[in-house]
């Protein structure tokens, strides 16, 4: 006898959505409204209440971008999600319902620039420090905990040099110290690792990535397991303790396993309103329809480019953690059994300036402050995503200055490779073409 | 909140509101292996219109000490006790799936103190499938996706959760996993399975009742809610279409309605 819940392609497809309360509409429906009616004022009062579901408000929830959340929570295996205007307000978002003022956070080196500035410096600016630790780093996560920390947050794959984090240890760390593991997955998307598997109790995602595949609108989420204990020591008042703002509700008693997210939504989207907007969600959901596809491409591209990189002449190294001699191969192969993704980082001999004259000389490599596209994507780290940091701290995230980062996406492999040989054979004469 | 019942450590939700006994008492009754948090689409309500509400977890369940109780018997009076430990002398009483046994035992036992019973995925027998009783008894994770399956209907399956963002399959497994599952869902199967004495309960029961039944639900099948439902005297009965065993929370809008409606009929607020 075995459970006939529907399967990962299935819920891609399907998940969050009920044809028969929409009109019989077979796709969804964009609702494209700021409000909604209330029944009468005993009904609306309820819902501000959080008596009862529904919507209120679309900087709160909209059915549109509701369907979207359900469908990344059943993809995840969570039990709760909130969608966001972009992957950096779902990681604001998650810290700002975790931590207060006097507050820290343990968090990876190796992380996209962005979120490196906001942990750096402006969390700082609400009295949230932290303090940084290389991934491989697993020892180092236990020594940073402080008695006000407050959570352990870290990529998988750390971008843009590829470093995993040991995630099942890490989590183990985590749970040791009362503290909830948070996971950014955007490189991997549930197909390739679901990480509250392997102990993570909260998950956020860019949506703009792998999960739209399209490029074309921004959106991100948080995820949460149901897996953390908030009422386990007395470090969440906020989740534990009656709150104010809804009349001396205790999210962590009433919600349980869901009430991270409800805490999320019901402060931080009423305060902050980072809300996503529906055409946006509705863009999102239709690249989620071919997730599975799609990363199955991304990654036999990534596999082969891996290849052609790895045995190039102009090519100095090569990070992916399929890579022959990569130090995180073996925790690759446990816990992103159906590949490593199709983020590859590899230095170009030659350096700085080859880089650039590599990068202005590929013609079908879109090079774009992006990743995850169904096309692919390079970029220069050291002088665009990461350019915010000073030497030292590109030197920590890992980060060199002949690091060109490769987003490999869906062409004909062939294709890419015929670019790639364009942009070396200009990366040989870097002058020359400087000088065009 | 956490009170003593029977010197052990329990806990209700009081749905948000401060508990006052001076208030009219409604106890809601949680399923096998779940907890309080199922009902708070239907308890904050209340709570916020002149009740006191109590939505308990069962001894080892949720939030309370102690161990699981091993029978429906014992439970049914477990809830009898509940409601002179808050101080207060009677209550009406909501109950879900296992919880409806439960609630028919404790006004068999405690007639004087229930005003009105409301049952919902009820039936007057919940005889478990072996194989699910097997695995919840080992604690196998299997027992509780495979109640998860059953417990859900159709459109529950695929989602469109009343809360936006919550995707009830994987809410409800984590409730039942808060827990060790062999010690409440393991326990609380087996009591369901015991339980015989549900057709001669319901034979007597004498009070307002009314039973709310899902008609894709393949936990507790519609024709045996009502077979129970007919087993009791003047009870009332509403069915919720394209909805399976969890209605409170599938259909949480058209069960609270009811709900409401009912209460208000049978059970008001002293004017």
């Amino acid at each position: 006898m075995d459970p006939k819940t529907y399967k990962f392609d299935t819920l891609s497809l399907h998940a969050g959505y009920q044809p028969s309360k929409n009109a019989g509409s077979r796709q969804v429906p964009i609702y494209q409204t700021t409000s909604y009616m209330f029944d009468d004022v005993d009904h609306a009062a309820a819902l501000f209440n959080l008596e009862r579901g529904g919507h209120i408000y679309s900087r709160m929830s909209n059915p549109t971008v509701q369907v979207l959340e359900e469908r990344v929570c059943a993809l995840e295996g969570g039990t709760a999600a909130l969608a966001t205007a972009s992957g950096m307000s779902a990681i604001f978002l998650t810290i700002m319902t975790l931590c207060n003022a006097g507050d820290h956070m343990v968090v990876s080196s190796q992380l996209y620039g962005g979120t490196v500035n906001l942990f750096r410096l402006t969390l700082p600016k609400f009295g949230i420090k932290t303090t940084f630790v290389k991934p491989r780093d697993t020892e180092g996560f236990k020594k940073a905990i402080q008695p006000n920390t407050k959570g352990i947050f870290g990529e998988l794959v750390g971008n843009p040099g590829n470093e995993l984090m040991n995630m099942p240890e890490v989590s183990n760390i985590a749970k040791e110290a009362g503290i909830p593991l948070i996971i950014d997955s955007t490189y991997q998307t549930p197909y390739l690792c679901r990480p509250f598997e392997h102990g993570a109790d909260l998950v956020v995602h860019s949506l703009t990535k792998w999960m739209s595949g399209n490029g074309s609108s921004m959106a991100g989420i948080l995820v949460e397991g149901g897996t953390f204990d908030w009422m386990q020591n007395d470090k969440f008042p906020t989740m534990t303790e009656p709150y104010e703002g809804y009349h001396g509700l205790s999210f962590a008693e009433e919600f349980g396993p869901t009430a991270f997210t409800m805490m999320a939504r019901a402060e931080g989207m009423r305060d902050m309103g980072p809300c996503l907007a529906p055409q946006n969600a509705w863009n999102i959901l239709h690249g989620l329809e071919t997730l599975s596809l799609r990363m199955e491409k991304h990654c036999s591209n990534a596999l082969k480019m891996v290849e052609y990189l790895s045995n190039h002449e102009s090519v100095a190294w090569v990070s992916h953690a399929s890579a022959p001699g990569h130090p995180d191969k073996e925790l690759a192969e446990k816990i992103l059994p159906k590949g490593t993704g199709s983020m590859i980082a590899f230095g170009i001999k030659g350096g700085k300036e080859a880089g650039a004259a590599f990068i202005n000389n590929v013609k079908l490599a879109s090079h774009l402050a992006n990743v995850g596209d169904a096309r692919t994507l390079v970029i220069h780290p050291a002088s665009a995503t990461h350019s915010q940091m000073d030497e030292a701290t590109l030197k920590f995230a890992g980060l060199s200055h002949d690091m060109i980062r490769l987003s490999v996406g869906l062409e004909d492999f062939e294709d890419i490779v015929n670019d790639f040989e364009d942009g070396f054979r200009a990366a040989k004469k870097p002058r020359l073409v400087a000088n065009k | 909140m956490k009170f003593k019942v029977r010197g052990i450590d329990t806990f209700a939700s009081t749905g948000g509101r401060p508990f006052d006994k001076n208030k009219p008492l409604i106890i809601f009754v949680h399923g096998s292996g779940l907890s309080h948090m199922v009902w708070v689409l239907q308890t904050r309500y209340f709570a916020f219109r002149g009740y006191s509400v109590l939505a308990v977890d069962l001894p080892g369940h949720g939030l309370s000490s102690g161990e699981s109780l091993k029978t429906i018997e014992e439970m049914g009076n477990w809830v009898g006790d509940v409601i002179g430990a808050v101080g207060c002398k009677e209550a009406s009483l909501v109950g879900h799936s296992q919880g409806c046994l439960v609630t028919m035992e404790c006004v068999a036992q405690h007639p004087e103190k229930i005003k009105t019973l409301t049952l919902m995925g009820g039936a007057s027998a919940i005889p478990m499938n072996p194989e699910l009783l097997k695995l919840a008894e080992e604690s196998n994770p299997k027992a509780v996706d495979l109640m998860m399956d059953f417990a859900h209907g159709p459109a529950g399956h695929f989602g469109g959760h009343p809360v936006p963002g919550l995707y009830h399959l994987n809410v409800g497994s984590m409730i039942v996993q808060n827990k060790e599952i062999k010690d409440t869902l393991g326990v609380d199967f087996r009591a369901c399975d015991n339980y015989k004495n549900g057709p001669e309960v319901a034979k007597k029961l004498d009070l307002p009742t009314l039973s709310i039944l899902g008609a894709q639900d393949r936990m507790c099948r519609l024709k045996d809610g009502k077979i129970l439902a007919d087993y009791i005297k003047g009870s009332e009965v509403k069915i919720i279409e394209d909805c399976g065993h969890m209605m409170l929370l599938e259909e949480a809008d058209q069960t609270l309605e009811i709900l409401k409606k009912f209460i208000a009929e049978h059970y008001p607020l002293p004017s």
